[in-house]
């Protein structure tokens, strides 16, 4: 099998035993990336940087200082700012805007020996559900349905990284999870994404959507590459106030595949109404993997789950009013040709009303309004009091020993690109209604493959853990994997 | 609560984002829906609920409040559209 479809566990034990070389690996994903075009996943690619990246790594290697993620070839999210490399969150309001400094993230990656293949597609501002508002187009799903050739969506915001991963253009990717961005498309392209506990992996550097709501995390092919890459990106960051100075466990060393004794939550209210029977089944039979690990699997409540969605849509689009309030065409990026006599009003309004895609623009609106005076209460206020009784849904499950909590990761498969197109918007934010709630109580979750629907398209389900323990999670997430044998891979199409 | 034309107007002049004058009966319309769904959190009884500020519960750090960097305006002012002068340059504010 070529390189580029190596998990980064294989690729490093490999490169430590000398078996390749960190630029051999590199060529082998920037060929595929090549190759890769109709995918549209990858849209700056930086093959000087990554084979600069790989030399440095090969030398490290020989010199015997060769940490896990040594001469791993890794995309990036177009969110995360990289130095002199554009980092356009997908807008046009940030066109040719090149960053004068690196993410803590993409730091950290690189100080462990990573090397960035180049920026992955992804929704606009992190805003979507299918990866169609980016200003670069829809990045497309490596999966077809069988027997049909309609493109599929590889899910949102982190599309391009989900559609990278699972088409073997990269080892693994950087994704950002704000309601379900990392675990929403790594189930609709069949590999691994974990969120972190809020805090964890730190925001410096990475595009603001919703502060309160964002974190960024890996997004694999296994559970294994998970907590490897997690581990690298994690810990204390002085330059972001919300990251936690608290130690960073060993991830790998607690994927120990023993749940015995473990108690695992199925929340109830997560059977949703017309939910496909297809969802059902296999969350049924996650059930059953996890209590044939040797776990004990008891009902539980979150009562307040069917609030998660209105709440959250009140909350992010109120963090990303203020947050994007920056993109007014003086600092960087798009500025508007203005016309003789405007003043900087019309420049703002003018920057604005070109640099932003609708989606945006809706969310900007929504956020302002629910911010304005005179709603601030009835729609801000009430929006959070709902956010702090669904972090005490979850307190108070944890508290009765719940250790992990299954639910199916997503409503559906990946749909076709296109098909939501006319459908209301609070269609399209119905893909995370299962995700969502995680953010809102800044707990970890993980999506993670499980099985085929009957039209050949994966299906994913998601554990959720307490605050703090991705070790644990992680350790649950591998038992699930390994009993599901997830290993089909799309049929290459591109 | 349904949005109406002028509220539109309003919210589109507060983000500071132009809108179209025959754009606003459809933005009003969008934004009417979205906040109709938001109307579901007035089913839930949040008496004596504080609004959640902090999602773990920490004290922000701290730290000495010194000068940590400086001298880089040619980068400050590196993605400027219309830097003059060491200064980002704007149309008139003032008359």
């Amino acid at each position: 099998m070529s390189a580029n479809t190596w998990t980064i566990a294989a690729a490093r034990d490999a490169l430590r035993k000398g078996e390749i070389t960190a630029v051999d690996l590199t060529m082998s994903c920037l060929t595929a990336i090549d190759a890769g075009d109709g995918l549209n996943a990858f849209v700056h690619k930086t093959p000087e940087i990554a084979l600069e990246q790989a030399r440095a790594a090969d030398a490290r290697i020989a010199g015997g200082d060769a940490p896990a993620m040594c001469g791993i070839p890794l995309g990036i999210k177009d969110l995360f700012c990289t130095k002199g490399v554009p980092s356009q969150a997908a807008s046009n309001i940030l066109k040719g805007f090149k960053p004068e400094y690196e993410s803590t993230v993409t730091s950290k990656l690189f100080e462990a020996g990573s090397v960035m293949l180049g920026k992955l597609n992804m929704d606009e501002f992190a805003m979507g559900s299918s990866n169609e508002t980016s200003a670069y187009g829809n990045a497309v799903n490596p999966w077809q349905r069988k027997g049909s050739n309609v493109q599929l969506t590889p899910g949102g915001s982190s599309g391009g990284s989900a559609a990278a991963v699972a088409a073997d253009l990269c080892l693994a990717a950087t994704g950002t999870d704000t309601g379900g961005s990392i675990r929403q498309p790594a189930a609709f392209t069949g590999i691994v994404g974990i969120k972190p506990t809020y805090g964890r992996v730190s925001r410096w550097g990475v595009v603001a959507f919703a502060s309160s709501l964002d974190q960024a995390g890996p997004m694999t092919k296994t559970v294994r590459d998970a907590a490897i890459m997690l581990q690298a990106m994690a810990g204390h960051d002085p330059k972001d106030s919300t990251s936690a100075d608290i130690p960073v466990p060993d991830f790998e060393a607690a994927l120990t595949g023993d749940i015995r004794g473990r108690v695992i939550g199925i929340p109830r209210e997560y059977r949703m109404d017309g939910m496909p029977a297809e969802i059902e089944a296999l969350w049924a039979k996650g059930v059953e993997m996890m209590r044939d690990a040797g776990a004990t699997v008891r009902d539980i409540s979150l009562p307040h789950t069917k609030y998660a969605l209105p709440a959250y849509y009140v909350i992010a689009p109120a963090e990303a009013s203020s947050n994007l309030a920056r993109y007014d065409g003086v600092r960087y990026g798009h500025r508007a040709k203005l016309a003789a006599g405007d003043g900087i009003t019309e420049m703002y309004e003018k920057t604005r009303a070109e640099g932003f895609g609708p989606e945006v623009q809706r969310r900007i609106m929504v956020g302002t309004y629910v911010l304005s005076a005179g709603f601030y209460d009835a729609y801000y206020n009430r929006a959070r009091k709902v956010r702090a009784l669904i972090k005490r849904d979850f307190d108070l499950a944890f508290a009765d020993g719940i250790d992990a909590i299954l639910t199916p990761a997503t409503p559906s498969a990946a749909f076709g690109l296109g098909e939501m197109s006319d459908a209301d918007p609070i269609q399209m934010y119905l893909n995370d209604v299962f995700t969502v709630t995680v953010n809102l109580a800044g707990l970890p979750g993980i999506a993670v493959p499980v099985g085929l629907d009957a039209q050949g398209l994966p299906l994913g389900l998601q554990l959720i853990g307490r605050p703090w323990d991705e070790a644990s999670l992680l350790n649950h997430a591998h038992v699930l994997e390994s009993r599901a044998g997830f290993v089909a891979k799309a049929e290459k199409w591109w | 609560m349904a949005i109406d034309i002028d509220t539109a107007r309003k919210v589109a002049k507060l983000a500071r984002i132009r809108v179209e004058e025959g754009d606003l009966p459809a933005l009003a319309g969008k934004l009417s829906g979205i906040l109709g769904f938001m109307e579901q959190l007035n089913e839930v009884d949040v008496t004596g609920v504080e609004p959640m500020t902090s999602v773990t519960p920490m004290r922000l750090k701290r730290r000495a409040d010194v000068v940590t960097d400086g001298d880089i305006q040619a980068q400050v002012l590196k993605n400027a559209p219309d830097a003059r002068e060491g200064f980002f340059a704007v149309p008139k504010v003032v008359e």
